[in-house]
């Protein structure tokens, strides 16, 4: 790497874009389009009668009215299941539009499509949908109980059911290893609902080219090409007829992995019967109701262990609520379940969940993905035991810590990727030390009784947690030098704020030697890269990082062959610096990549004055070889893939210090510390804004969002007035420091680092609320109510 | 989130408006900052024939420091009332609870009289002019009329102002001398709807000793919910008044209930631990006064 960008603080170079309201979203596409609005289960669980929509069709600018009768072919049937796992055994997924039965409010029913918003908006509320009402099935625990069935042939309700279990050295299961531990603990824990709430929330634009029967399609997505797939097959069409593209997008954190969302396909076939463009920009009320929410877990834990904090066996057991369908499987509550050991050697793990139908909304991957819930439960446990045992809660964690000789470390688990759960790299004593200095640990309970004299109560709480990364199978990258000395990178996942077009441009150009300012990076575009996954699963930086390398090196020896050619050198003896080849310790001795470019492109035609140089008579071609060589091709451009043997592992250590009213019961974080281990740092202040962004939503989970829903299966809040999520107002700063433990894994030693802020914030604020309190916290989120309802209980 | 559809009025004059008014009758709505209008328009949650847009009618944007107390016109937006050295000269609740109103995006839109009409319990304007003993000035086509708070606030969401009629300013009387007033309040997040809240008002004598302690509670019960602990606190100096007992009193008025984000009893508690916090920060401003 000759210029060095790699791992500086370059500022994000599509801020002054998107913070000037030049941004392009989805909404921001098609001002002219026909608009797509629908009308929506009202009812937890129903069934349909009769659908009349005689009365909507007095409304003027009405254009189409479709129920699932209407629905084609492969677009009548239940939208696909994305994940299948053999413990999956009763996995169900909806239908685009409800067919005979809704089962969550929200459900789509019936699609309108109108001149306007206004006039779809008008035409739907004119629908009259005649429902039988059933009795709705809500609460996680109320459904593994309940007779009612979400899904008459899913009896007990129970999606899933997956047991892991590590057994100890000597060979015994974890039941028995806590039968006969010198201490035993058992409790339960309750975390309750969130979700992603991007921003912006969803939205689809199709526009159908009859002359050429091709299909583009603009969805806000996490992934593209997957959309393509499921769009081509749901609507029968040749995949090379459909583009879809992702637009700037507003946020995703996971909800938007999902696809294809009923609107995905639904929209485009709209657009094709009715051959004219076709939008649907999702509102608040519906991204609430109609898209993805998660969290919800009850857990069940038993833990035994000796008298110096060690774990010797810890049996988990897991309710986890799926909301109606589920349609993105059960990966969320895997992860859960195997990232639940963390940092820790664990002496014998059992493992338990069932995936439980409710009549609510889905649920699938948002930010964290099933790992908040996970470090909260192992969190939890720890500060338990040491409140057992009187011990310190950081040296019970360090008395657990996988030692830094003992990478890799196999878990012994299967994970989320389907491959074995083996830990790469890291160093958590390191970590444990970094924090404990940056928090001032070890001071605390000094500053805790100075403010008890004061009539305050302080407490300090700790998490740590190890966040599988960068799972697979693959991303891939192509990297393109045009005659005019520019470098376009592309990649096939989408971007959603992450600052791809700055970090992958600071690979391109430190890995070619080039300026920043002569690369652009596009991602997320099915017509520039074809085959990726997605943005999901901090993998972007992993996935996309590594290829786009790869294909960069793929490049740079091109380039130098090419120029060794031009210089008559050897091409070991050739750098690149600033854009410019030349010969080691001799500067003069150089061509600029632009004239490489034009020299690995032979032409016929001089399309302007550089172009001579490749033409037939310029001369400088040998007459004993082709122009193209064999196993060359025309221009200076590479493309490869990285496809790992599995995820990496990042880690990290948040510590918070909260202080507590006595009066009012109001909670509020006086510090919050985060130690972060990501690996090498392709840009320091992006990785920073990340882990910001994720103690924001981690905050939230703690302290304000859940989904209010009542026994009918009505989500009570709704709106942004009632689901409280955190302003600045309520989000620390964030004190950060770095620790890099380099990935072995893969070419630029990396690790993810989208998913790390949210993680452990809320087994870290309930630690610190308990040791403010002296009351154990084992249910999040905590409002100030409820801290005055467990003051109350406990005197 | 689109509102159905409605005819929209954008009168010159005031009596324009009252005409337009006059017409439309329960059909017709008044569009003044929009802060919470628009929102249940585009839930589809109200569903107005008519909307009537003061906007144009600058009179009404006047806030107006009189000898007994602030006039502030039906247009005069949160922020300007918030930041005016007259108003808080002449009545510092104002400014007192004009910090807690939502954020300032939403004072710079919204307006002191449109948050009064709308009536909500949960708002901090209610409690003041409920509190203050203050008037609205309703205006109709031939004739206006003043109602007092005590008669102005019907129920949640509900005033006294009727179909036809439009709320052209409201009255806050000036803080007598040897005054003072607090407002506290404790919510979800900074600018939300109040869990519970409490303006109060302590009125001290020549000697300093107290002739007058009242609180108005937020999000208390249907309407502001007034409490009068002059009693309770006796002719005392606020250093020895029983401050603890006044709170228990004022606790005994309210009637707050459960929703998604507090039990009752905790509001309840609230209640007392801000009436007892408001009162010794109305007291020690009335010392300073």
């Amino acid at each position: 790497m000759t210029t060095k960008l790699f791992g500086e603080p370059v500022q994000r170079r599509e801020d002054p874009r998107l913070l000037t309201g030049r941004g392009r979203y989805l909404d921001d596409l098609g001002p002219d389009a026909l608009a797509a609005a629908f009308v929506r289960s009202p009812h937890a669980h129903a069934l349909i009668r009769d659908i009349d929509v005689s009365a909507a069709l007095d409304v003027d600018g009405l254009v189409a009215i479709y129920t699932w009768e209407d629905l084609p072919d492969r677009l009548a049937e239940p939208l696909p299941l994305l994940i299948p796992h053999p413990a999956l055994t009763h996995g169900r997924t909806a239908y685009p539009l409800a067919r005979e039965r809704v089962r969550h409010v929200g459900e789509p029913v019936v699609m309108v499509v109108a001149r306007d918003r206004y006039l779809a908006e008008d035409a739907c509320a004119l629908i009259r949908v005649d429902y039988e009402l059933l009795k709705p099935v809500v609460g996680v625990e109320e459904a593994a109980q309940s007779a009612q069935l979400v899904h008459d042939d899913v009896p007990g309700n129970v999606g899933a059911h997956l047991v892991q279990e590590v057994a100890s050295a000597d060979g015994r299961g974890a039941r028995e290893v806590i039968e006969s531990a010198p201490h035993t603990l058992a409790f339960r824990l309750d975390v309750e609902r969130s979700a992603s709430m991007p921003l912006e929330g969803r939205g689809v634009h199709a526009r159908w080219d009859a002359d050429d029967s091709s299909l583009r399609v603009y969805s806000s997505t996490q992934t593209s090409t997957s959309v393509r797939m499921a769009v081509a097959a749901k609507l029968g069409l040749p995949l090379p007829k459909v583009e879809v593209v992702a637009p700037d997008v507003g946020g995703g954190f996971g909800v938007k992995i999902m696809h294809p969302w009923p609107e995905e396909v639904l929209v485009p076939w709209a657009a094709m019967l009715l051959g004219r463009e076709v939008k649907w920009t999702e509102d608040r009320r519906e991204h609430f109701v109609s898209s993805a929410h998660e969290r919800a877990q009850v857990q069940f834990v038993r833990v035994g262990f000796d008298g110096g904090g060690r774990v010797l066996g810890l049996e988990v057991t897991i309710l986890h609520d799926h909301g109606a369908y589920t349609p993105y499987g059960i990966i969320v509550p895997i992860i859960t379940s195997t990232q639940l050991p963390g940092p820790y050697r664990i002496g014998s793990y059992r493992v338990e969940f069932s995936s439980i139908y409710t009549n609510t909304v889905q649920v699938t991957p948002y930010r964290g993905a099933g790992r908040p819930q996970a470090v909260f439960c192992m969190e939890r446990t720890m500060d338990r035991i040491a409140a057992h045992l009187g011990l310190d809660r950081t040296a019970v964690r360090a008395a657990n810590f996988i030692q830094p000789d003992e990478f890799p470390y196999d878990q012994g688990l299967i994970f989320q990727d389907g491959r074995p759960l083996i830990y790469d790299s890291g160093d958590y004593p390191e970590s444990l030390r970094m924090l404990k200095e940056l928090i001032g640990w070890d001071a605390f309970p000094e500053a805790k009784a100075e403010a008890a004299r004061e009539g305050r109560r302080i407490g300090i709480g700790i998490g740590c947690y190890v966040e599988g990364t960068g799972v697979g199978p693959y991303e891939g990258g192509h990297v393109q030098i045009t005659s005019d000395g520019r470098v376009h990178v592309s990649t096939g996942l989408t971007s959603q704020g992450q600052g791809h077009e700055t970090s992958f441009a600071q690979i391109a150009a430190a890995e070619l030697g080039v300026p920043l300012e002569r690369v652009s990076v596009v991602t997320g575009d099915t017509r520039r890269f074809g085959y990726a996954v997605g943005t999901f699963a901090s993998r972007a930086a992993v996935m996309s990082g590594n290829a786009i390398a790869l294909a960069c090196r793929k490049v740079r020896e091109k380039a130098l062959r090419i120029a060794a050619d031009a210089l008559e050198a050897d091409p070991r003896d050739l750098e690149i610096t600033d854009g410019v080849v030349h010969v080691a310790g001799s500067p003069h001795a150089s061509v600029p990549l632009a004239t490489v470019a034009v020299l690995s492109n032979p032409l016929r035609y001089a399309f302007d004055e550089e172009a001579v140089r490749a033409t037939q008579f310029a001369g400088g071609s040998s007459f004993d070889r082709p122009p193209v060589e064999e196993g060359q091709e025309p221009g200076l451009e590479g493309r490869d893939y990285y496809s790992p043997i599995r995820s990496t592992f990042a880690s990290g250590m948040h510590a918070a210090i909260v202080e507590t009213d006595p009066l009012t019961a109001e909670i509020r974080i006086l510090r919050y510390a985060v130690v972060h281990d990501c690996g090498n740092l392709i840009n320091p202040m992006i990785v920073e804004g990340q882990i910001h962004g994720g103690v924001a939503q981690g905050v939230g989970g703690a302290l304000y969002e859940r989904m209010v829903y009542d026994s009918h299966g009505q989500l009570l809040n709704a709106s942004f007035m009632d689901f409280l999520m955190p302003y600045a107002t309520e989000v620390p700063r964030v004190e950060t420091a770095h620790l890099q433990t380099p990935s072995p894994l893969n070419p630029l030693g990396i690790k993810g680092a989208g998913e790390a802020g949210v993680i452990p914030v809320s087994a870290v604020i309930a630690s610190a609320i308990e040791d403010a309190e002296g009351i154990p916290i084992d249910r999040m989120p905590i409002s100030p109510s409820d801290l005055f309802g467990l003051r109350r209980a406990a005197s | 989130m689109k509102p159905p559809p409605f005819t929209y009025h954008a009168p010159g004059s005031l009596g324009e408006a009252l005409d337009v008014l006059a017409g439309t009758g329960e059909d017709g709505k008044v569009l003044a900052g929009g802060q919470s209008l628009i929102p249940l328009l585009n839930m589809r949650l109200a569903a107005p024939a008519h909307l009537v847009d003061i906007n144009r009618l600058a009179g009404l944007a006047a806030v107006e420091v009189e000898p007994g107390g602030v006039r502030v016109g039906a247009l005069a937006r949160h922020a300007r009332v918030e930041r005016s050295e007259p108003v808080a000269a002449a009545q510092p609740l104002l400014r007192q609870a004009l910090r807690l109103v939502a954020h300032p995006v939403i004072r710079n839109r919204g307006t002191v009289v449109g948050s009064l009409v709308h009536a909500d319990p949960a708002a901090e304007l209610p409690a003041v002019l409920a509190l203050l003993g203050g008037s609205v000035r309703l205006a109709r086509r031939g004739g206006t009329r003043d109602v007092p708070a005590g008669e102005f606030f019907t129920g949640p969401l509900e005033s006294a102002a009727g179909p036809g009629e439009l709320a052209v300013s409201a009255f806050f009387p000036a803080l007598p001398p040897r005054s003072g007033t607090a407002f506290r309040e404790v919510a979800r997040r900074h600018g939300d709807y109040a869990l519970a809240g409490i303006a109060a008002l302590v009125g001290l004598d020549e000697d300093l000793r107290i002739t007058a302690a009242r609180v108005a509670c937020v999000s208390a019960g249907p309407v502001p919910v007034l409490a009068d602990v002059t009693g309770v606190c006796g002719h005392r100096p606020p250093a020895s008044a029983d401050w603890a007992a006044a709170a228990r009193a004022v606790q005994d008025r309210a009637e707050p209930e459960d929703d998604i984000h507090a039990t009752a009893a905790y509001r309840r508690h609230l209640i007392g631990v801000l009436a007892e916090r408001a009162l010794r920060d109305a007291a020690r401003e009335a010392l300073n006064a």
